[in-house]
């Protein structure tokens, strides 16, 4: 345990050098996430005023933890493509036949992800608030929404560092993009009131991990919602991290296997 | 061989399925000891089992059946122990691009248990002896191809690996760094007792560096020896005959097989080998006259002592260069 440990420091080092050698992705990340931000928020600001959306705020902050989420989502999405890049070189194969901890290969990953995301998610609510958008819940509710966005990319992180120990193909992760995190988006409450959806939309949304993660960091970001409305999405994204962890950290099995 | 065996192989067995088709036997009971202390080639054509053979006993991938022991320890049963005995240079480079010389070299060291004190005075010590120490703290991205791989072979042994396995060392490399490389391997060998496993497309840096050979062909292992032993088994030179017209060739060949004393008559593009069995000296003559007689122009003939690549001829079906522009796509695999 203490090696997995001391691997997962080691490793998470080594994403982050690599991220912060080449700062321009970060930024580049942040593009579409801007433009649903301040485009969608000016565009549908009078959908708050159709009867029936269950939301005294305006789009802009309604919109708002959706797009910290969708950020975080999308970027976590991509978090396999290291994990392409060192299948491509030598560099996987060196350290699967050294004693580097697989778990800690994982974390590792998951854990640089989420800093990333950090990062990110602070700076789409600075510019939301810059655009006016205000939230009662305060500094303890950014704090909690920002423990979402870390459970979500842990999520994604995974699930994407598993199709490419599964595959060894960047393909497969702009599959993963296009085929199921974009519609994960529309099938959750980010841009819409589910009470305005059709029936199956608000069915399915209950499912979403990424719908948990954005109802979280409304709930937070409100600041009068009942505890159930973190707790509850919280402790289910705790659990699918765990359980994503875990089936990733399996794939390597399923790789020895297949090479 | 009085030295323990560093590896021993045993009947390994490893199947792919591929799908739409029958599975594919990789390995088909191959068994081979590697002796201490010493350099053990690895040689077959493409597709041969090389590879699959690297990727078991580094513990990659498991075998279907049979078993291994690698620096004494069981490979199936206990393969974190065998990882941290092992040292392995995949075909492929296998430092990060966006960290220096010295951050992989670290980080190697880490991982394989060392302290933060104690790897960064490995990493130093390597750099220094691999001529690195100038191109430490750049970006490995930056390296030259000899450069890289030099980097590549020292973060295998960081840990002072008991086996090292070196998947094509030298593919890509200039003679100079070639042999800046062939010097470090015989170093790691004859001062540290290090065992190399290393697989190569240079049938030169086998015959130089290998005190023994595995050759693998189809899954099985075929051959096996000294360099010398497999030479000398051979018995009898090597005829070479080009032929001054492409469309001569095969006609060649029919004469060469009539001739006596001549045997094992292969031809390849405008090239007629074979081998003698009774005097070179009375056979090359006799071949000439032959020649002549039948109306085919020469363009050059030879007369040589069996080289590897007479050894490995005569025991795969074909010559050695043929399997190896192919190579990369088992290694892509």
């Amino acid at each position: 345990m203490r090696t997995a440990t001391q691997h997962t420091a080691l490793l998470t080092a080594r994403a982050l050098r690599s991220v912060s050698r080449v700062p321009v992705f970060m930024v580049m990340n942040l593009v579409q996430p801007m433009l649903w931000l301040l485009l969608f928020g000016a565009l549908f600001r009078s959908v708050v005023e159709i009867p029936g959306f269950g939301s005294d705020s305006t789009y802009l902050e309604f919109i708002t933890p959706g797009i910290v989420m969708m950020t975080a989502m999308f970027g976590a999405a991509w978090a396999g493509t290291t994990f392409v890049q060192d299948m491509e070189r030598g560099v996987m194969d060196r350290f699967l036949a050294s004693p580097t901890s697989r778990g800690a290969l994982m974390v590792a990953s998951m854990a640089c992800q989420a800093v990333i995301a950090l990062a990110q998610a602070l700076v789409v609510l600075g510019v939301a608030w810059l655009c006016g958008a205000r939230f009662d819940g305060g500094l303890g509710g950014v704090g909690l929404l920002l423990l979402g966005v870390v459970l979500l990319t842990a999520i994604f992180s995974a699930l994407s560092n598993a199709f490419a120990l599964l595959t060894g193909q960047q393909e497969a992760l702009i599959g993963l993009s296009q085929m199921i995190t974009l519609p994960l988006m529309f099938l959750s409450s980010a841009i819409m009131d589910p009470r305005l959806s059709p029936a199956w939309v608000a069915e399915v949304a209950r499912y979403n991990p990424f719908d948990w993660a954005v109802r979280l960091g409304r709930a937070a970001l409100d600041g009068s919602a009942p505890a159930s409305e973190i707790l509850g999405p919280a402790a289910l994204l705790a659990a699918a991290t765990v359980i994503m962890a875990w089936v990733a950290t399996r794939a390597f099995r399923a790789r020895q296997k297949s090479v | 061989m009085t030295a323990p065996s560093a590896i021993e192989v045993q009947d390994l067995v490893k199947t792919y399925a591929v799908r739409g088709r029958p599975p594919v036997r990789a390995l088909d009971g191959v068994s081979f000891d590697a002796p201490s202390g010493a350099v053990l080639g690895l040689l077959g054509p493409n597709g041969a089992g090389k590879s699959t053979t690297l990727k078991i006993l580094t513990t990659l991938t498991r075998p279907d059946a049979g078993s291994a022991r690698v620096a004494g320890v069981a490979l199936v049963a206990r393969p974190a122990a065998v990882r941290r005995r092992n040292g392995y240079v995949a075909p492929r480079p296998v430092t990060d691009p966006r960290d220096t010389g010295r951050e992989n070299l670290v980080l190697a060291g880490r991982l394989q248990g060392l302290g933060a004190r104690a790897a960064r005075a490995r990493a130093d010590e390597l750099l220094e002896r691999f001529d690195l120490g100038a191109a430490a703290d750049r970006l490995v991205r930056t390296y030259s191809g000899g450069m890289a791989r030099k980097l590549d072979v020292a973060v295998g042994l960081v840990h002072r690996p008991e086996v090292l396995f070196l998947d094509e060392p030298t593919t890509g490399l200039d003679p100079h760094a070639r042999a800046e490389m062939w010097a470090e391997i015989e170093r790691m060998t004859h001062e540290e007792r290090m065992t190399v496993v290393l697989t190569t497309h240079y049938l030169e840096e086998a015959d130089r560096l290998a005190a023994h050979l595995v050759i693998v062909d189809h899954g099985r292992v075929v051959a096996g020896g000294a360099p010398s032993d497999l030479k000398d088994a051979l018995r009898g030179d090597t005829v070479v005959v080009e032929v001054a017209d492409d469309g001569a060739t095969a006609r060649a060949g029919e004469v060469a097989s009539r001739v006596t004393g001549l045997r094992e008559v292969t031809t390849d593009g405008r090239t007629v080998r074979a081998r003698t069995s009774a005097s070179s000296a009375v056979v090359l003559p006799a071949l000439l006259a032959a020649l002549d007689a039948a109306d085919v122009g020469v363009a050059s003939a030879t007369l040589a002592r069996p080289s590897l690549d007479d050894v490995y001829l005569s025991i795969t079906g074909r010559a050695f260069e043929a399997g190896a522009a192919a190579e990369t796509e088992e290694v892509a695999a």
